[in-house]
C-alpha cells in the first residue's frame, strides 16, 4: 500500500498535536482541581516572561544549566544508559568547584576560574563514573543506582555546607543558613545584563562540541553503536563497558561543570537547593530536544521559561510552583508514549487505509 | 463436549501487515480424519493462516466456518472452545513453570475462585499422556526438558485443552531425523480420532504423513491435491516457483594448512553448565566444515568463544599460530575473522543505524573510513553504494535504517561487511535460517566462492542438507562436545541424524 | 538490652511502608512492568490519605475511622495511577523506565502542588493510634517488638503470606508469572496479557499508595514534599534483592527498615557522628546491595521491560 505525502504528514501532525493536548489537558485538570484559572496560569508560565528584558534574562540563567546538562544526558542516553542522577552530579561538581576557590582564593582568574570549572567537571565526572562503571562491570541498573546517588550526595553537600565549608561569619551570627562564604571575585564570569552571565555562550559552544563528538567522529559512533544495540556493538570489536563508563563520565562530567558555573555565573558561593531539581529537568529536556543538540538549545530556552514562569505563578495567580513538576513529568510520558505511537507501523497501515478509505469515499460522492 | 468436527473451511482470508500481504484470499478445507499439509517457503503466510485459525490475529477479509457454520474467534480461547489445537513453531512453555502449571494456564476449569486446582490439572495430563503414549512427567520443570520431551509436552498440552483438530506448525525443525519418524509414527496413529493441519517445508515429511496437500507462495495458495499424486520433486517446484537447484560442494579437495584448531575447549553457557566440555575441532584453509546438530548443544557457545565473546574456561583456540582463547572481539576481529552471527537482528546490525554505518561497524577507525578521529563520510557513502550493488542488497537508499530491511537483506549486509573485508577465515551460524530460497542461494554461492579462494569456513547449520551441499568435512556437536567428523563421501542424513541423537556407534 | 530492643521495635514498623510499596512492586515486576514511578505514587498516597481526614476535621482532631477513609482513597489513587501507567506502557508500549520517572514526576508534583494548596505547610495530624494486640503484647520483648503497633503494620506482615499464596496458589498469580516470563505463550494460551497486566498494576499502584498513608497517617503522622525520600526507589531495588518472592523481600525491607533506625539509634545515644552520613546509610547500602545482587539474575521475569505485540515476531 503507497503512503502518500499528505497522508504521512497529517498522521504525525496528528499524533503530535493529540499528545500535546493531552499534556495540557492533564495540567488543566490539577489547575481546575486546586481553583487556578487555568488560562492566566499557562499565560502566567509560558508568556509572561518573555514580556520583559529582566524576565528574559531570569529565563536563561535557568536555561543554560538546562542546555549543559541535557547535552550531558543526551549523550549517555544515546550511549545506552539512562542517567538521572545529574542532580547529584551537580552537587558535586559545585563541591568540587567551591572546594578550588576556597582553597586558593588569591590565584590569579585567568589561571583560578578554569581550574575551578575543571575541578567541577571532575567533581561531577568522578560521580557519573560510579553508575557507570556499576552497570558496565556489574549490571547495577543506573536507573536505581543514580537516584540512590542523588540522596548520598544531597546528604553529603549538606554536609559540607553545614561543617566543612559553613561561612565563617555564619558561625559568629548563627543564623543557621548552612552556605560557603562569598567566594572570590576571581572564580567569578562576567554578566552581561542582569544576572545573565557569560555561560551563555559556554553552553552553546558546548553544543557545538557534542554535535560533532556524536555524529562526526569514531568515538561518537562507537558510543551510539553501544547505546543502540550492545550486543552487535560487542560483537563489533567496540569495548561496550567501556564506552558505557566514559559517556557516564562525560555526563557527569557535564553536570559538575554546569554546577560550577552556576555559582561562577549566579550565586557565587555555595547555597542550599543550587542544584534546583535541574537533574530531573535536563532529563526532559534531553527527551523534548530529541537527544540532538540542535533540539536540546531551544528545548533548554523552553523549559527556562517554564521554570521560570513557575516561579511568578505562586504570587501572580495562587499557583504553587510544583506545578511545574506535574508539567515535566507529563511532557516526558507524552514524548516518549508518542514516539512509540509514531514508530507503530501496524497503527499507520490501519490509519492509512482508513484514510485512504474516506478519501476515495469523498472522491465517489464528489 | 462439543460436536466433533467433521469439515473445517477457511474461505478467502487475507492479512495485511504493514508493508506486506500475508494472506492474499486464500482458502483451505479440512474433513474428518484427514492430514492436511500446509506447504510453503519462509515467509509464504503459513504460520500468519493458522495465527488466524487460532483467533491470535484477526482477518482482515475471510470468514472460518466449522461444520458449515461461521466461527469467530476473539483469541485462542475461543478456538479451544470449538475443539482446535495448535503447537507452535517455537514452543509455548513458560521455562520456569512445571509441565502441570503450563497446562493449567489454559485449562480453565482448575480456576477455582481462591485457589488453582492443580492436582485435578495433574490427573488431566496423566490420563492424556497414558491415552495417547506420550510419555511426561507432569511434575518436571520446562527447563529441565530436553527439545524432544518439551514437544512431548506441547501435544499432552493440546490435548488436555480438549482439541480435536491439531495445528501442527514446523513439528520437526528443532527434532533428529529419528526424533523426527517417532513424531511421524505417532501422528500417524492419532488420526483417527483427530484431524490434523501440518505445516511443512521438508517434503519427505509431508509425504509420509498427509493426504491432501495445499501449497502456499507470497500468501497465495497456487497448488491443492493429493499428497500421493505428486512426487516431492513437483511439490518442490511448486513451493519455490521455479526449480531451484542450490549449488554443491562439488569441487576436489584443496585444502591447506590449520587455519584453527580447537583443543579441549570448555564454555559455559550463560545459566553456567558446560556448553562445551573438551571440544576438539580443526578446520583446514580452503575447505569448509559444516557443523551438524540439534541446536542447543553448545553451537553458539562455540561461535562466540572463539570471537572472544564469552569467556573459555579451559582449552586453546589456536588461529594461525594464535591463542584466541579469552581474547577480546576487537583482538579477533583484529586478526582476520569473519563472523556471521546466529542472531542477525541484534547481534549482526545495529537495527537504527543506517546501512552505511552498519557496513563500518568493524572498520570505523581504520584511515579508509576515518581520519583522526574524524569520519569520512565520502568513503563510507562509496561503499556503501558499492556494496549495495555488489551484493543486490534491495533498500531505498544506504541512509535506510538496517532494520527496517527484510530477513534476506539484512543477512546481505551482514555478508557483504563480512565477506569484503577481506577475512582470512569465515564462522557461519545458521546463516540461511528463516531465508526464501533465492536467498538461500546466494549466500551459498557466496561461501563456495570463498571456499574456492582459499579460506577456511566453519558452518554451523541445523539443516542436514545445507550441511551436506557445502561441506568437505562434517562434524557433529553433541552435548559439547564433537562426536565424529565424517568426510563428506560418508555423511548421509541417516548416520547424522544417530550420531546428533547422541549415539556413537563406533564406541 | 533495652536498647537493642527498642531498636527493634521501632525496625519493624519503619520497614512497613518498604515491605507494602515492595511487594506492589513485585506484583508489577512478575507480570513484566518495571514501575519506577513507586515513588510518585507513594507521594501522592501520603498526600490522599493524610487530606482526607484533615479536610474532614477542618485541620483538627478527627475520629479515628476517618483515617480509614483516608486509606481507602489513597489506594484508589493509587489503583487509579496504576492504570494510568498501564495506559503508558501497556496500550502505548512505552520504554517503562523513563516513563515511570515521569509518573515519579508527576506524581510527586501533583501531590506537592495539591498540598500547598489545600493545606499550605507542615501540619501534624493525630494519625492512626497503636492497637497493641491483646495478651500477645505482654510478652516481655517479643511483645513490644511485634505487637504494640498499629492495625497497618499487623496487616503489611500479614499480607506477605497472603501474596505468597496469591502468586503461587491461585490462578491469578499463576497467570501474572506466565504474562511476566513469556508473555507470548501466555498469549498463546487465551490468556489476555495486557489486562493481567493492567490488573497487576494496579494491585502495584494500590500497595504503594497504602505505603505513601501508612508514612503520612502512621509513621510521621504528617505530609511533607521530602516525606518518601526514595522510599519508592529503595522498594523497587528491594525487589531485585528479595528476588521477586515475598517472604525474601520482607526480609529486605526489615534490613533496609533496620539502616534507617540506625541513624536514629545514633542521635538517641548521643554519639557524635555527622547525622547526614547516618541519612545516607540506606542509600548506601542499596547501592552495595545492588552490585552483589545485579549480576546473576537468572530468576528475574524474563520479560521484565518488555512490552507485548501480539503481532511482532521476535
Amino acid at each position: 500500500m503507497k503512503m502518500s505525502r499528505t497522508f504521512k504528514f497529517v498522521y504525525k501532525l496528528g499524533i503530535m498535536l493529540v499528545a500535546a493536548l493531552a499534556a495540557l489537558l492533564m495540567a488543566s485538570i490539577i489547575l481546575w482541581m486546586i481553583g487556578a484559572d487555568v488560562s492566566q496560569t499557562f499565560y502566567t508560565i509560558c508568556f509572561l516572561p518573555l514580556t520583559k528584558t529582566l524576565h528574559m534574562t531570569e529565563v536563561l540563567i535557568r536555561a543554560i544549566p538546562l542546555c549543559i546538562l541535557a547535552l550531558g544526558i543526551s549523550i549517555a542516553y544515546r550511549s545506552g544508559i539512562i542517567n538521572i542522577g545529574a542532580e547529584g552530579q551537580m552537587a558535586m561538581g559545585v563541591l568540587a568547584f567551591t572546594a578550588v576557590a576556597l582553597a586558593a582564593p588569591d590565584l590569579p582568574r585567568p589561571l583560578l576560574l578554569p581550574m575551578a570549572l575543571l575541578a567541577g567537571v571532575l567533581g561531577g565526572g568522578l560521580w557519573g563514573f560510579i553508575p557507570g562503571i556499576l552497570k558496565a562491570k556489574l549490571k547495577v541498573s543506573e536507573l536505581l543506582s543514580t537516584v540512590m546517588l542523588n540522596y548520598i550526595a544531597a546528604q553529603f553537600y549538606t554536609f559540607c555546607l553545614r561543617v566543612l565549608m559553613l561561612d565563617p561569619a555564619e558561625k559568629m551570627t548563627g543564623s543557621g543558613t548552612p552556605q560557603s562564604m562569598r567566594l572570590t571575585a576571581n572564580i567569578e564570569l562576567g554578566r552581561l545584563s542582569g544576572r545573565l552571565h557569560y555561560g551563555l555562550f559556554i553552553a552553546l559552544v558546548l553544543a557545538v562540541l557534542v554535535y560533532l563528538l556524536m555524529w562526526k567522529t569514531t568515538f561518537g559512533y562507537k558510543m551510539r553503536a553501544a547505546g543502540s544495540q550492545d550486543r552487535a556493538a560487542r560483537y563489533g570489536g567496540i569495548n561496550v563497558s567501556k564506552y558505557l563508563a566514559i559517556s557516564m563520565i562525560i555526563s557527569g562530567g557535564f553536570a559538575g561543570l554546569a554546577g560550577g558555573i552556576e555559582i561562577a555565573g549566579v550565586h557565587r558561593r555555595a547555597i542550599e537547593g543550587v542544584t534546583n531539581n535541574y537533574g530531573f529537568s535536563g532529563v526532559v529536556v534531553a527527551l523534548f530536544g530529541g537527544l540532538h543538540p540542535a533540539g536540546i538549545v531551544p528545548a533548554s530556552f523552553l523549559f527556562g521559561l517554564l521554570i521560570y514562569g513557575s516561579t511568578l505563578a505562586p504570587t501572580r495567580v495562587g499557583v504553587p510552583a510544583n506545578i511545574v513538576q506535574v508539567m515535566q513529568g507529563l511532557i516526558i510520558i507524552v514524548i516518549v508514549t508518542a514516539q512509540m505511537v509514531l514508530s507503530n507501523k501496524y497503527l499507520e497501515a490501519r490509519m492509512c487505509r482508513r484514510w485512504n478509505a474516506l478519501f476515495h469515499k469523498q472522491k465517489e460522492v464528489a | 463436549m462439543t460436536e466433533k468436527i467433521r469439515s473445517l473451511d477457511m474461505e478467502h482470508i487475507t492479512k495485511r501487515f504493514p508493508g506486506v500481504l500475508a494472506c492474499d484470499d486464500i482458502s483451505i478445507h479440512v474433513g474428518e480424519g484427514e492430514v492436511l499439509a500446509l506447504v510453503g517457503e519462509n515467509g509464504a503466510g503459513k504460520t500468519t493462516l493458522m495465527n488466524i485459525l487460532m483467533g491470535l490475529y484477526q482477518q482482515d477479509e475471510g470468514r472460518i466456518l466449522i461444520n458449515g457454520e461461521e466461527v469467530r474467534f476473539r483469541g485462542p480461547e475461543d478456538a479451544f472452545a470449538a475443539g482446535l489445537g495448535m503447537v507452535h513453531q517455537q514452543y509455548m512453555l513458560v521455562p520456569n513453570m512445571t509441565v502441570t502449571e503450563n497446562v493449567a494456564l489454559g485449562y480453565q476449569q482448575a480456576w477455582k475462585p481462591l485457589k488453582l486446582d492443580l492436582k485435578m490439572v495433574r490427573d488431566r495430563v496423566i490420563e492424556i499422556s497414558e491415552h495417547y503414549g506420550l510419555q511426561v512427567n507432569p511434575d518436571a520443570y520446562i527447563w529441565q526438558l530436553s527439545v524432544g520431551e518439551q514437544q512431548r509436552v506441547e501435544l499432552v498440552k493440546t490435548l488436555c485443552l480438549g482439541a480435536r483438530f491439531l495445528i501442527l506448525d514446523e513439528p520437526t525443525s528443532a527434532l533428529t531425523p529419528q526424533e523426527t519418524d517417532e513424531l511421524i509414527l505417532l501422528l500417524k496413529r492419532m488420526k483417527d480420532e483427530l484431524s490434523i493441519i501440518f505445516i511443512s517445508h521438508k517434503l519427505n515429511e509431508v509425504k509420509a504423513l498427509s493426504n491432501k496437500v495445499t501449497i502456499l507462495r507470497h500468501g497465495k495458495v497456487v497448488f491443492n491435491g493429493e499428497t500421493d499424486d505428486y512426487s516431492p520433486q513437483e511439490i518442490a517446484a511448486l513451493m519455490t516457483g521455479h526449480e531451484v537447484q542450490l549449488p554443491e560442494n562439488k569441487e576436489p579437495d584443496m585444502h591447506g594448512a590449520p587455519a584453527l584448531v580447537l583443543k579441549d575447549v570448555c564454555v559455559r553457557s550463560d545459566r553456567g553448565f558446560l556448553a562445551l566440555d573438551g571440544l576438539d575441532l580443526t578446520v583446514h584453509e580452503g575447505e569448509i566444515v559444516g557443523l551438524a546438530g540439534v541446536s542447543g548443544n553448545g553451537q553458539r557457545e562455540l561461535a562466540e568463544a572463539i570471537n572472544g565473546l564469552r569467556s573459555v574456561e579451559r582449552g586453546t583456540i589456536t588461529f594461525f599460530g594464535v591463542n584466541l582463547a579469552n581474547k577480546n572481539p576487537y583482538y579477533v576481529i583484529d586478526h582476520g575473522m569473519g563472523y556471521i552471527p546466529e542472531e542477525r537482528n541484534v547481534e549482526g546490525i545495529v537495527p537504527p543505524f543506517a546501512i552505511r554505518e552498519n557496513f563500518i561497524l568493524k572498520d570505523s577507525d581504520r584511515e579508509r573510513f576515518s581520519h583522526l578521529s574524524f569520519l569520512k563520510k565520502k568513503s563510507i557513502e562509496e561503499n556503501a553504494k558499492r556494496l549495495r550493488d555488489d551484493f543486490d542488497i534491495r533498500c531505498p537508499g544506504t541512509s535506510t535504517s538496517a532494520g527496517s530491511l527484510s530477513g534476506g537483506n539484512i543477512q546481505k549486509v551482514i555478508l557483504a561487511r563480512e565477506i569484503t573485508r577481506a577475512p582470512k577465515f569465515l564462522i557461519a551460524v545458521y546463516p540461511t535460517r528463516g531465508l526464501d530460497m533465492g536467498a538461500i542461494e546466494f549466500i551459498h554461492r557466496e561461501l563456495l566462492k570463498k571456499r574456492r579462494e582459499g579460506i577456511g569456513i566453519l558452518l554451523v547449520s541445523e539443516e542436514l542438507d545445507e550441511i551436506i551441499n557445502l561441506s568437505d568435512r562434517i562434524a557433529v556437536i553433541y552435548k559439547g562436545k564433537i562426536q565424529k567428523v565424517l568426510p563428506h563421501a560418508e555423511a548421509n542424513r541417516r548416520n547424522l541424524g544417530i550420531l546428533m541423537a547422541g549415539v556413537n556407534e563406533d564406541e | 538490652m533495652d536498647f537493642v530492643v527498642n531498636l527493634l521495635a521501632m525496625c519493624v514498623p519503619f520497614s512497613v511502608a518498604l515491605l507494602l510499596a515492595s511487594i506492589g512492586e513485585m506484583f508489577n515486576q512478575r507480570a513484566g512492568v518495571f514501575n519506577l514511578g513507586c515513588e510518585g505514587v507513594m507521594a501522592m498516597g501520603a498526600f490522599i490519605g493524610m487530606l482526607v481526614p484533615f479536610m474532614i476535621g477542618k485541620g483538627g482532631e478527627v475520629a479515628n475511622y476517618w483515617n480509614y477513609l483516608g486509606i481507602l482513597a489513597a489506594v484508589m489513587v493509587g489503583a487509579l495511577l496504576g492504570l494510568f501507567f498501564g495506559l503508558i506502557v501497556v496500550t502505548f508500549r512505552a520504554p517503562q523506565g523513563i516513563a515511570g520517572i515521569g509518573l515519579q514526576m508527576f506524581g510527586v508534583g501533583t501531590a506537592g502542588t495539591l498540598f500547598r494548596h489545600f493545606v499550605g505547610g507542615t501540619q501534624s495530624v493525630v494519625g492512626i493510634p497503636n492497637s497493641p494486640v491483646p495478651l500477645l503484647s505482654k510478652i516481655p520483648v517479643v511483645g513490644d517488638i511485634f505487637f504494640n503497633h498499629n492495625l497497618l503494620v499487623y496487616f503489611a506482615f500479614l499480607f506477605v503470606p497472603v501474596a505468597w499464596y496469591i502468586l503461587f496458589k491461585t490462578s491469578w498469580g499463576l497467570k501474572v508469572r506466565a504474562v511476566g516470563t513469556y508473555p507470548r505463550a501466555a498469549d498463546s494460551m487465551g490468556i489476555n496479557v495486557n489486562k493481567t497486566r493492567y490488573q497487576a498494576l494496579m494491585l502495584g499502584g494500590a500497595l504503594a499508595a497504602l505505603a505513601g498513608a501508612y508514612l503520612s497517617l502512621a509513621q510521621a503522622k504528617m505530609f511533607s514534599q521530602s516525606l518518601i525520600a526514595g522510599r519508592g526507589f529503595i522498594a523497587v531495588a528491594l525487589v531485585y534483592f528479595g528476588h521477586w518472592h515475598p517472604v525474601q523481600i520482607m526480609g529486605g525491607a526489615l534490613l533496609f527498615s533496620l539502616a534507617q533506625t540506625f541513624q536514629a539509634a545514633i542521635q538517641g545515644l548521643g554519639i557524635n557522628f555527622p547525622y547526614e552520613f547516618a541519612v545516607m546509610l540506606p542509600y548506601v547500602l542499596v547501592i552495595v546491595v545492588l552490585s552483589f545482587t545485579s549480576r546473576n539474575q537468572t530468576t528475574s521475569p524474563s520479560a521484565l521491560g518488555k512490552p507485548f505485540n501480539r503481532e511482532i515476531r521476535t
